[in-house]
């Protein structure tokens, strides 16, 4: 939005999730990758699919049809990834199918409904009306924000260990 | 920020170091010309390009201090120890200057004018300060008008004519001197200048991975290889390998930095500390350019800090204190880096009163940290170990310099962060010394890769004690519960088993009477050992860590992860993460005085019994050797015996082993080696060679205590004691190795 108070327009990154379009900030678009070999994280939450290996480094990628909460993607459809660069944090969102990269201007602009509700509500922060579709805009702080996992504690076990041991 | 003023600062800072090395120096040899000059020189620069950038108050500040400087140099007058505790404190102030103009493009409000005048009154001569350091400002103003003027001209040699009191022609003199002197030191200068270039450190870490990318290309180009005929092909390949492992070598170089750049602060530590004790300490330095990667010099600093500054604070003492010991008044202190073995080794030596163990021992129990009973029966090495013992502290007085208790445990604690270890000797009345081994880098360190619910996952070899692998009907019975908590009896001692599949929720726990096979990495967390039980155990590696990143930073299990072979990623297992989930460890917070108390017990009963490899030399003739003492237990064939002369010798690792009846050693009868079973080789090395002890059959490894019964003591026999019901001799093999060593004249050497 700060690009847009300034010259009216925005250039986004744009793909299909579940039939949904979607777009992001193209400026924080590293990268578009087809699939991808990924190693799963044990622990990690179901929005959270794993690691890949981008040329050295270690990328985290995030399923944004779980974030959304939309039905998970079907099996023989491989995810493609659009790696995203925020301050310095590197991820990669998997989405069904990449689309282009288009420019919108600000006579197309609609906040969000206010009976979004759940992770959509805060990741969603822009809807442009297109001529054929509605265009949803992910806010790409908020992505990250969302996927960051909370430090774990000790299970309850640890607990019931010092009752054993003592 | 400009790019200019971002260079000027980098440069300035970089000279202010040096500064503070040269102030110290000047204050042993105080009428080197030289070295006057080249401080001379780094304030005459940080002056003129202040000016040029207009920061005044910079300006001013170096140009009373060049004044001063001038005339020291120029005169030949003594520098006293006040004079250079002001210079020191203008550098300190310079830094402070620059830092804040770093943050906000300004040079802030500081009020350095008490310095100024100071460094005013000792230029002047006087001895006590004159009015208020607010009259100094006016006469201050002025001499600014001249720095300005200064400040453009470019050899510094030669404005030293022009400070106000250098007018005389009694001066000139001297003057031409230290301007041939600053003009070669200006040279040498400039040639190093030349030939480097500063590179910002994430671009050395991107290079790091795309040399990584690159290896692995090369890899699998050479797995196609294999199959190749195509001549050129193959040759280019070859080249290809070569120029890839070089191109690694050389990236991995670049991030190296010699040790001497965090050394170079430990002279002005000293003094200013020895100063406010009034002690008198010099330091040695050897070494300075031993390389290390950078991550761990940063690692090692702090920690470094504090041993030098408790080497000063409760290691030397005051200089009559040393007089009446008849030692010279001057204490003593030497740091020493080299390489060795793949590792750093930091040798921090003093050579003053040394650690009283009793004192020790006292304090410890004082400090609840150990009880009267165990003190009592804890030798004088144990005892220094406890300085490391959290909650320590030997000062009697809490001073502001050391002695805070929060002291050696956690420079211990910083240093095993990064794999390294430290170790304490001391005489007393001669001297202490510590030894500080870490590795050479953070980015890469040895891992053991495991298999577990299909995935790999590498475990560190810090944290790693030993692997257990056991099979058919042991498997089966391996694995005993108290209270569905699952033990294992390693060795006659209870270690709690984890199942990293479970832990991780990748797979169900499978007993192992169903997959008749147990795999166990015994692994270690603060103190507490546990076995971690995997599908399968794979291989040694060294992995490069690679960090997870924000997102996943809350994830307790995994310390990092890596790339393997293939390209795939794996995670990093984190000992003490599976160790808190598991409920092994508790949260560190929750540790009490008993259980300080309990890890004590154990540390100290580790102590007192060793772990001893039982062997027989022939019938009947139980022998042991201290587990610690051997490299490795190896087998051969017979055919593998090669002669030189008479003597037995086999190749082993890439050299000559030679290969030594114990039994002859020893002079006890044994019995001939079978030969149609392999011979049993206890493999000894020094560090350079290799000696191989031929013994009968290898029996168990057992635990016994370290005290032995030695009144039976022959050549290489330091006692005997009762293992497993039986009488048996214990062999020291280092003692062995030197009469070998001595008898044959010329020793086996090492391609």
């Amino acid at each position: 939005m700060q690009l847009m108070a300034q010259n009216g327009v925005e250039r986004y990154c744009t793909f299909y999730l579940d039939g949904g379009y979607y777009g992001i900030d193209v400026a924080c678009v590293q990268e578009v990758l087809r699939h991808h070999v990924m190693t799963r994280i044990p622990l990690a939450p179901d929005h959270i699919s794993g690691l890949i290996n981008l040329r050295g480094q270690i990328v985290t990628a995030i399923d944004l049809r779980t974030g959304l909460g939309l039905e998970r993607r079907p099996s023989g459809l491989d995810a493609m990834n659009v790696v995203i660069r925020h301050e310095g944090d590197v991820a990669s969102l998997l989405v069904d199918e990449i689309d282009d990269v288009i420019t919108v201007g600000r006579e197309s602009y609609e906040s969000p409904p206010t009976s979004l509700t759940g992770k959509t509500r805060e990741l969603i922060r822009a809807v442009h009306k297109l001529e054929a579709n509605l265009l949803l805009v992910f806010d790409v702080e908020k992505v990250f924000e969302c996927a960051r996992i909370e430090r774990q504690r000790g299970n309850e076990r640890a607990t019931n260990e010092v009752h054993t041991t003592q | 920020m400009d790019d200019l003023v971002r260079e000027f600062l980098i440069e300035s800072r970089e000279s202010l170091d040096q500064l503070d090395l040269t102030l110290i120096e000047l204050e042993k040899q105080s009428h080197d010309v030289e070295t006057l000059a080249s401080i001379f020189r780094t304030v005459h620069t940080i002056k003129g390009t202040a000016g040029f950038f207009g920061f005044t108050m910079l300006e001013e500040l170096t140009h009373v201090g060049e004044t001063l400087l001038g005339k020291l140099r120029d005169e030949g007058a003594e520098p006293t120890p006040e004079m250079i505790s002001a210079l020191l404190e203008l550098g300190d102030a310079l830094r402070a200057i620059l830092e804040t103009i770093e943050n906000t493009g300004a040079e802030g409000a500081a009020d350095y004018g008490d310095l100024a005048a100071t460094l005013e009154r000792l230029h002047a001569g006087e001895d006590a300060p004159e009015g208020s350091p607010d009259d100094s400002a006016e006469p201050e103003n002025e001499t600014v008008q001249e720095g300005v003027s200064l400040g453009s001209d470019a050899e510094p040699g030669a404005d030293s004519a022009n400070a106000p009191e250098d007018e005389g022609s009694s001066a000139s003199n001297a003057t031409s001197v230290t301007e041939t002197a600053s003009k070669t030191a200006e040279k040498t200068q400039a040639s190093v200048a030349e030939t480097t270039v500063r590179v910002d450190v994430s671009l050395l870490d991107s290079l790091m991975n795309q040399v990584g990318e690159l290896v692995l290309a090369r890899n699998q180009i050479l797995q196609y290889t294999a199959t190749a005929s195509d001549p050129d092909f193959i040759t280019t390949t070859q080249r290809l390998n070569l120029i890839t492992s070089e191109l690694q070598e050389g990236v991995m170089k670049t991030r190296m930095q010699p040790i001497g750049s965090v050394w170079s602060k430990f002279p002005r530590v000293v003094r200013d500390l020895s100063r406010t004790l009034q002690k008198d300490v010099s330091i040695e330095m050897e070494g300075e350019d031993t390389e290390l990667d950078r991550t761990i010099i940063e690692a090692i600093k702090d920690p470094l800090t504090h041993i030098i500054r408790n080497a000063v604070d409760h290691g030397l003492e005051r200089p009559a204190d040393r007089l009446s010991a008849g030692k010279p008044s001057t204490g003593h202190l030497r740091l020493c880096a080299f390489h060795e073995g793949g590792q750093v080794n930091i040798v921090i030596s003093d050579d003053g009163a040394g650690i009283d163990p009793e004192k020790v021992k006292a304090k410890a129990v004082e400090r609840h940290v150990i009880s009267e009973q165990q003190a009592s029966r804890m030798s004088d090495r144990e005892a220094l170990g406890l300085i490391f013992a959290p909650g320590f502290s030997t000062a009697s007085a809490v001073t502001n310099i050391s002695g805070r208790g929060v002291g050696m445990d956690v420079v211990k604690t910083n240093i095993e962060k990064i794999g390294g270890s430290v170790d304490v000797q001391s005489s007393r009345g001669v001297g202490t010394t510590l030894r500080v081994k870490i590795p050479l880098t953070l980015a890469i360190i040895p891992a053991l890769v495991v298999e577990c619910g299909g995935e790999s996952f590498a475990i560190p070899q810090v944290c790693l004690l030993e692997l257990v692998r056991l099979e058919g009907e042991a498997a089966s019975r391996a694995i005993e519960t108290i209270h569905d908590i699952p033990v294992h009896r390693l060795r006659g001692k209870l270690l709690p088993l984890v199942w990293l599949g479970e832990q991780l929720k990748i797979a169900k726990r499978t007993p192992p009477s169903e997959t008749g096979v147990l795999c166990m990495a015994v692994l270690q967390a603060e103190n507490r050992q546990f076995g971690l039980i995997v599908d399968d155990i794979r291989d040694n590696q060294e992995i490069v860590v690679k960090p997870l990143g924000n997102i996943l930073q809350g994830l307790s299990c995994f310390a990092g992860a890596t790339i393997m072979g293939d390209g795939r990623v794996a995670l990093i297992i984190d000992a003490l993460g599976i160790a808190m989930k598991s409920g092994i460890v508790t949260e560190t917070g929750e540790a009490d005085a008993a259980e300080i108390l309990k890890s004590a017990d154990e540390e100290r009963e580790r102590s007192i019994s060793s772990t001893y490899l039982l062997f027989e030399l022939g019938e009947s003739k139980r022998m042991a050797t201290p587990l610690t003492s051997l490299s490795r237990i190896e087998e051969f064939e017979h055919s593998a015996i090669e002669y030189v002369g008479s003597r037995r010798v086999v190749q082993y690792r890439g050299s000559i082993m030679e290969l030594l009846s114990l039994a002859d050693f020893l002079g006890v009868d044994g019995a001939e080696p079978d030969p149609d079973l392999p011979l049993q080789v206890l493999a000894y090395t020094d560090g350079e060679r290799f000696l191989g002890f031929l013994v009968g059959s290898i029996l168990d490894i057992v635990e016994a205590p370290t005290e032995l019964d030695s009144s039976d003591c022959a050549n290489g026999i330091t006692g005997v004691a009762i293992m497993q019901g039986k009488v048996t001799q214990v062999v020291d093999l280092q003692s062995l190795f030197e009469t070998a060593a001595r008898r044959t004249q010329e020793p086996v050497t090492c391609s």
